[in-house]
């Protein structure tokens, strides 16, 4: 089911410079589980254009979108469509960084428990954090808790 | 993109999800196990061989059908995950909470 709104707008800006080209993604989403879908089509597309990514880097760009944006949706903006989640990335020769940031107060990240633990695996929640530190090759946060960048290299 | 049901002779339930299994559909998957549960089914197979992703969301799914479907004795089964499917079940541990066929003629058989 596809949310009635606005279509989500990409902006794009090219840059070239002597160490190579760049290209910036940015992306403005009401803060609704319906628009994930739709924003990280979006988003991944772009991100993946024109360098003949292989599969798992497609895969990997996916999850960790899908992942970071939801948690922005449901934890930072409570989910409340009035408010707005944006998504960015920055794609380089060698590597494509991605970022998501929420109006919410932040989070700190290290006080999520693994949910590989014992007693962990059969529960319902608990893997986004999880997976983005798995698929991803860097994760930061910003001190606030409310900006994340998961960058992964190309090669 | 979204899921179909198909039921083979013996039975068996087919869930087929195309395209992502993420927070937004999650609970579509959800209301068509429910509801075969409802009707008497108790065997149900999830068919991933065209799903291109899932996230922590529709794998916190999967873990709640897969609870709900032991609760009344009935048995839950993958088929058909790629290469990235089936490396996101290992890194979760999840391949320790469903049996994980190769193709879905693999899991028919083991019902």
């Amino acid at each position: 089911m596809q949310p009635h709104a606005a279509p989500l707008r990409l902006t794009v800006r090219r840059s070239r410079s002597s160490v190579g080209s760049a290209v910036a993604v940015s992306l403005t989403v009401p803060a609704d589980v319906r628009f994930v879908e739709e924003a990280v089509e979006l988003m991944a597309r772009h991100c993946l254009s024109g360098l003949a990514p292989g599969q798992r880097i497609g895969f990997r760009v996916r999850v960790l979108l899908a992942e970071a944006l939801t948690n922005s949706i449901l934890f930072g903006a409570d989910g409340n469509p009035a408010r707005t989640v944006r998504l960015a990335a920055e794609l380089t020769d060698h590597a494509i960084r991605l970022q998501v940031t929420d109006d919410g107060p932040g989070f700190d990240p290290e006080v999520i428990p693994d949910p590989t633990a014992p007693g962990g695996v059969s529960k319902s929640i608990g893997r986004g954090l999880f997976l983005i530190r798995s698929l991803a090759d860097q994760v930061e946060f910003n001190e606030q808790g409310n900006t994340i960048w998961m960058t992964l290299q190309r090669s | 993109m979204g899921f179909t049901k198909t039921t083979n002779p013996a039975g068996v339930a087919i869930l087929h999800v195309e395209g992502q299994l993420i927070v937004g559909n999650r609970q579509e998957l959800k209301t068509m196990v429910q509801d075969g549960l409802d009707r008497g089914e108790r065997k149900f197979l999830i068919d991933c061989s065209q799903t291109a992703y899932i996230d922590s969301s529709g794998l916190g799914a999967l873990v709640t059908l897969s609870k709900k479907v032991r609760e009344v004795q009935g048995e839950l089964r993958m088929a058909g995950l790629n290469e990235d499917l089936r490396a996101l079940f290992e890194l979760t541990k999840l391949d320790s909470l469903f049996p994980i066929s190769p193709t879905v003629e693999d899991a028919l058989a083991s019902f």
